[in-house]
């Protein structure tokens, strides 16, 4: 196994036995104002200090972690799945369907992605929910196109061949024998793109239209932070530094999976 | 010809791909001629080889066979029905009683599927035996094709070039075909390796009686292997007879200077001091009049400007050429050469 | 008899994979006369193309190593010279072609300039003068038009016709040898006997040697002077080719005489050589044939057989050599 996917590997289980068991590991609730140590710097009671309303950032950060692992997997599931999908089907049938398939995806990269995906959340309007289902309106046209031009290119090849000349049908033919060897390229895309959506999740959260205060969220946290970080640099550097390092796991992992899986162009 | 006994008859048979690009507004789309009027009968139990120069259509025949390739026109029938009509039907009984052998063993293989699943795959679509049944049946295909069963747990990157040709094969016999097309299945093997596929071959047509449509470049291994021979050029068919007629007496130019290509090991079977000139034309433009009259250097005027010459058939030996039986010489390497080597086996 | 132009001693090239050094080519031996074309036969594995990689020193990987060997050009010792006095032999005075020519030659160039510029390289002179030798040249391998054919570009070209160009791009350094991996295994027939035809006649006018890489008997046959058969990478049997075919000792150069399917004629089963090449990480110890071999005696599995002689330059690496002769039956039954 390649060493950068067993760092990546136990940098993200990490992450997540934090999430899971964030109410054992956090010391404090991460809502609970403190009114009594308001800005305190990390201490042996704070070890990561607290914010101006004298909320524990430490127990922030790990119940972050519940929300912003959410936002890094969820955000890329649906994308995934609708991607996948997609490029399967256009690659495999051609003809009309590839068409029509590729002219969406033209229209859709004609917008540029925040752009689109803030338009979308601000019809739709602020939270959560609403950023899911931007990801997955605008994020899917990566993972189509990969896909297709993997499905494009095993079609043609000489087991895809076979299958028909077995007799195997379309759908056990794209789902069974091309889809597999299509995945690799996306699967690995999808790693370094869980590292995009977790920062476009966080950017979202600090412009207001994510998760909602008081919720512990690492972006929220970081634009609150933003104001004291010469009086108070804890408060925005300790989430900072989550975000950092959970999007360093995503990325090892990506790579290692990469060199493991042997992308091919 | 007994037309009751053919399995497979393909009637005038026409095959052209557009050619992406061609142009503003694909005005001068251009094609790839890629068969040009093809008709063949193949009998039950048969093996036919399919020889020719790469564009000859051998392999774009072999596909369409098996209703692989869209046709732009004529016909293919297979056990009387025709299965270029397009009906769903007739579409499926094909794939029940047909299957196909590719060139690239490894590539024809599923990478993500070990050996063993790949046939039980088949076992499985197909129902050929109760679910309990299928890895005993598995085992028994990989044992017919002379593989050892523990091998049906590899995945091709495991397995040998030879090897994967085997369980390609196991897993065409799967289906228990009546008919397999194999399309130059043994020219990516090693020399050893060749022999033993083709060995294969001859022995699952005589425990089987399978009938067997031989695609290959090399003259030498259908000679060895195969019944009949159709020399194609092309996208036509130029000669087709009797595997020793063709051999020993070609009546058509191309298929005597192919023959007299072959390097062979004997030493005083020299190679033509002036070899045939020239290279096939592209697929995408045909010479006018007959094909090969550009390289034949028996072409007279006619040849250039008449349309070309239709297949004529006498004895059972169909020829597509102006030049009469018996006007070309006789190969050098026409008669078979005993060889005898080492100890008997 | 004349010293031989090249001669190659011990040639050894390991292959790395951790801690592991398996030999590919394990002390190949050859010696190749002026105007000499020697066929290096054998199958995939067998070093045939790693052995002259190896002497060009154009080892495809960092894992391959050159681990032993003498090579001597005209009685000079190269092995030993530094990277830099190399350059001076491989592409001037030994030359190579390939089975592909269209990934050997730069697609975006004409044909004549890539051999103009080759000209220019290795003999100096005026642009003009190169122009002239690349047309000439292209002539020499028999393109049609070479003037006109001069200014297109290598995919104008069909594979007959790069084989041809990457020939005169060789021969543009005027090398006293060539070097040639398959390069007719991608042809169609036909074309091959052109090609076999068109390197027999540059032997014949330019009085180069010729090393040909193949994996056909047939072609060595038509074509060479003297065979060269490995396998698990050794040499097993290395000779005149008349002697050798004649009277093949090795029971694997006897086994691949007699599993062409074009020399055993007729129909019926073809006899074969049980088993496959065996790789390259699981060489047997021994001789390396002998798990596939109907001679294999008791020392064959321990003991590495030397290259004992038969005849004048007959040598065969064998504990239980072929003794009976196998081709020309024709002439006395």
């Amino acid at each position: 196994m390649p060493h950068a996917l067993l760092i990546g590997a136990v940098l993200l289980a990490a992450f997540v036995f934090v999430a899971v068991a964030a109410p054992l590991v956090a010391p404090y609730d991460p809502i609970f104002q403190d009114a009594t140590a308001r800005l305190a710097a990390p201490s042996a009671a704070h070890p990561f200090g607290t914010d101006n309303y004298g909320r524990d950032i430490l127990s922030r950060v790990v119940w972050g972690t519940r929300v912003d692992l959410q936002i890094a997997v969820l955000g890329v599931i649906f994308p995934f799945l609708i991607g996948t999908a997609a490029g399967t089907l256009s690659g495999y049938f051609g003809g009309l369907t590839d068409s029509l398939f590729m002219r969406v995806v033209d229209i859709i990269l004609a917008f540029p992605f925040l752009v689109l995906m803030l338009a979308i959340i601000a019809i739709l309007g602020p939270g959560l929910a609403s950023f899911y289902i931007a990801m997955a309106l605008v994020g899917w046209v990566s993972y189509a196109r990969l896909i297709r031009a993997q499905i494009l290119v095993l079609r043609q090849s000489d087991f895809a061949m076979a299958a028909r000349s077995l007799g195997f049908g379309h759908a056990r033919i794209m789902f069974r024998h091309l889809l597999p060897n299509a995945m690799v390229g996306s699967i690995v895309f999808s790693m370094s793109d869980a590292v995009l959506v977790l920062l476009n999740g966080a950017a979202i959260s600090y412009l207001g239209l994510g998760v909602q205060p008081p919720t512990a969220e690492w972006g929220i946290m970081v634009a609150e932070g933003q104001a004291f970080v010469t009086s108070a640099w804890w408060i925005a550097t300790f989430p900072g530094l989550a975000i950092v390092l959970l999007a360093f796991g995503f990325s090892l992992v990506a790579d290692g999976l990469g060199e493991k899986l042997g992308v091919r162009q | 010809m007994n037309r009751a006994a053919s399995l497979l008859e393909v009637d005038d048979l026409v095959l052209h791909f557009p050619v992406s690009g061609g142009g503003a507004l694909g005005l001068w789309r251009r094609s790839v001629k890629a068969l040009n009027g093809v008709s063949l009968a193949i009998r039950r139990g048969e093996t036919i080889g399919l020889v020719g120069e790469s564009g000859s259509g051998k392999s774009t025949l072999g596909r369409a066979i098996l209703g692989l390739e869209p046709v732009t026109s004529g016909h293919v029938a297979f056990a009387g029905i025709d299965v270029t009509a397009g009906r769903r039907a007739d579409l499926a009984r094909l794939r029940r009683e047909t299957a196909m052998v590719f060139q690239d063993p490894s590539n024809a293989l599923n990478p993500r599927l070990t050996a063993g699943e790949a046939i039980a795959e088949v076992l499985r679509v197909h129902r050929k035996v109760l679910p309990a049944e299928i890895p005993a049946r598995v085992s028994e295909l990989l044992s017919l094709v002379g593989l050892d069963p523990t091998l049906g747990n590899r995945r091709p990157q495991a397995l040998s070039g030879g090897q994967c040709q085997r369980v390609g094969i196991a897993r065409a016999l799967a289906i228990e075909p009546t008919m397999i097309v194999a399309d130059e299945c043994v020219a990516a093997l090693d020399v050893s390796i060749q022999g033993q596929i083709i060995n294969l071959f001859i022995d699952l047509r005589e425990r089987m009686n399978l009938t067997l449509v031989f695609i290959a470049h090399d003259l030498a291994v259908v000679r060895r292997l195969c019944d009949r021979v159709a020399v194609m050029y092309l996208g036509r068919i130029v000669e087709e007879g009797p595997t020793e007629a063709v051999f020993s007496a070609p009546r058509h130019p191309y298929t005597a200077a192919l023959i007299r290509s072959i390097p062979e090991i004997d030493p005083d079977i020299v190679l033509p001091d002036a070899p045939m000139q020239g290279e096939p034309p592209s697929p995408l433009s045909l010479p006018a009049g007959c094909p090969f009259h550009p390289r034949c250097p028996h072409a007279e005027a006619r040849c250039h400007a008449d349309p070309p010459p239709s297949l004529r058939r006498r004895d059972d030996h169909g020829w597509a050429c102006i030049l009469e039986p018996g006007a070309l010489p006789t190969p050098l390497n026409a008669s078979p050469i005993p060889i005898a080597t080492g100890e008997s086996a | 008899m004349s010293a031989p132009l090249l001669r190659v001693e011990g040639l050894t090239v390991e292959s790395r994979a951790g801690e592991a050094a398996t030999r590919i080519v394990d002390g190949v031996s050859f010696a190749l006369r002026r105007g000499e074309i020697l066929g290096l036969v054998g199958e995939s594995g067998s070093g045939k193309t790693m052995a002259c990689r190896a002497l060009m020193r154009l080892l495809p990987s960092s894992r391959l190593a050159l681990a032993g060997g003498s090579v001597e050009l005209a009685g000079e010792e190269i092995m030993g010279l530094p990277e830099a006095a190399f350059r001076s032999i491989r592409g001037r005075r030994i030359g190579m072609i390939f089975q592909n020519p269209a990934s050997h030659l730069d697609p975006v160039m004409r044909i004549g300039e890539q051999i103009a510029e080759s000209v220019r390289f290795h003999q100096g002179g005026r642009r003009r003068q190169a122009n002239e030798k690349a047309v000439e040249l292209l002539r020499q391998v028999g393109i049609p038009d070479p003037a006109q054919r001069a200014a297109a570009f290598p995919h104008e070209f069909s594979g007959g016709m790069r084989q041809r160009a990457m020939i005169a791009l060789a021969l543009a350094s005027d090398p006293e040898i060539l070097i040639a991996d398959e390069p007719t295994t991608a042809l169609d027939v036909t074309v091959q006997a052109q090609i076999l035809r068109l390197l027999k006649e540059i032997r014949d006018s330019r009085g180069l040697s010729i090393i040909f890489i193949t994996h056909d008997l047939g072609v060595v046959a038509q074509l060479c002077d003297s065979i060269c058969v490995l396998y698990g990478g050794r040499v097993c049997e290395i000779g005149p080719k008349r002697e050798v075919l004649a009277h093949p000792r090795h029971p694997y150069t006897a086994g691949l005489m007699a599993c062409q399917p074009g020399t055993a004629g007729g129909s019926g089963r073809l006899r074969t050589i049980p088993g496959y090449p065996p790789a390259s990480d699981a060489l047997p110890s021994g001789c390396r044939f002998h798990p596939r071999c109907s001679h294999a005696v008791s020392p064959c599995a321990e003991v590495q057989p030397p290259l004992d002689p038969f005849a004048p330059d007959h040598l065969a690496a064998c504990h239980n050599p072929v003794r009976q002769a196998s081709l020309r039956t024709r002439e006395t039954a």
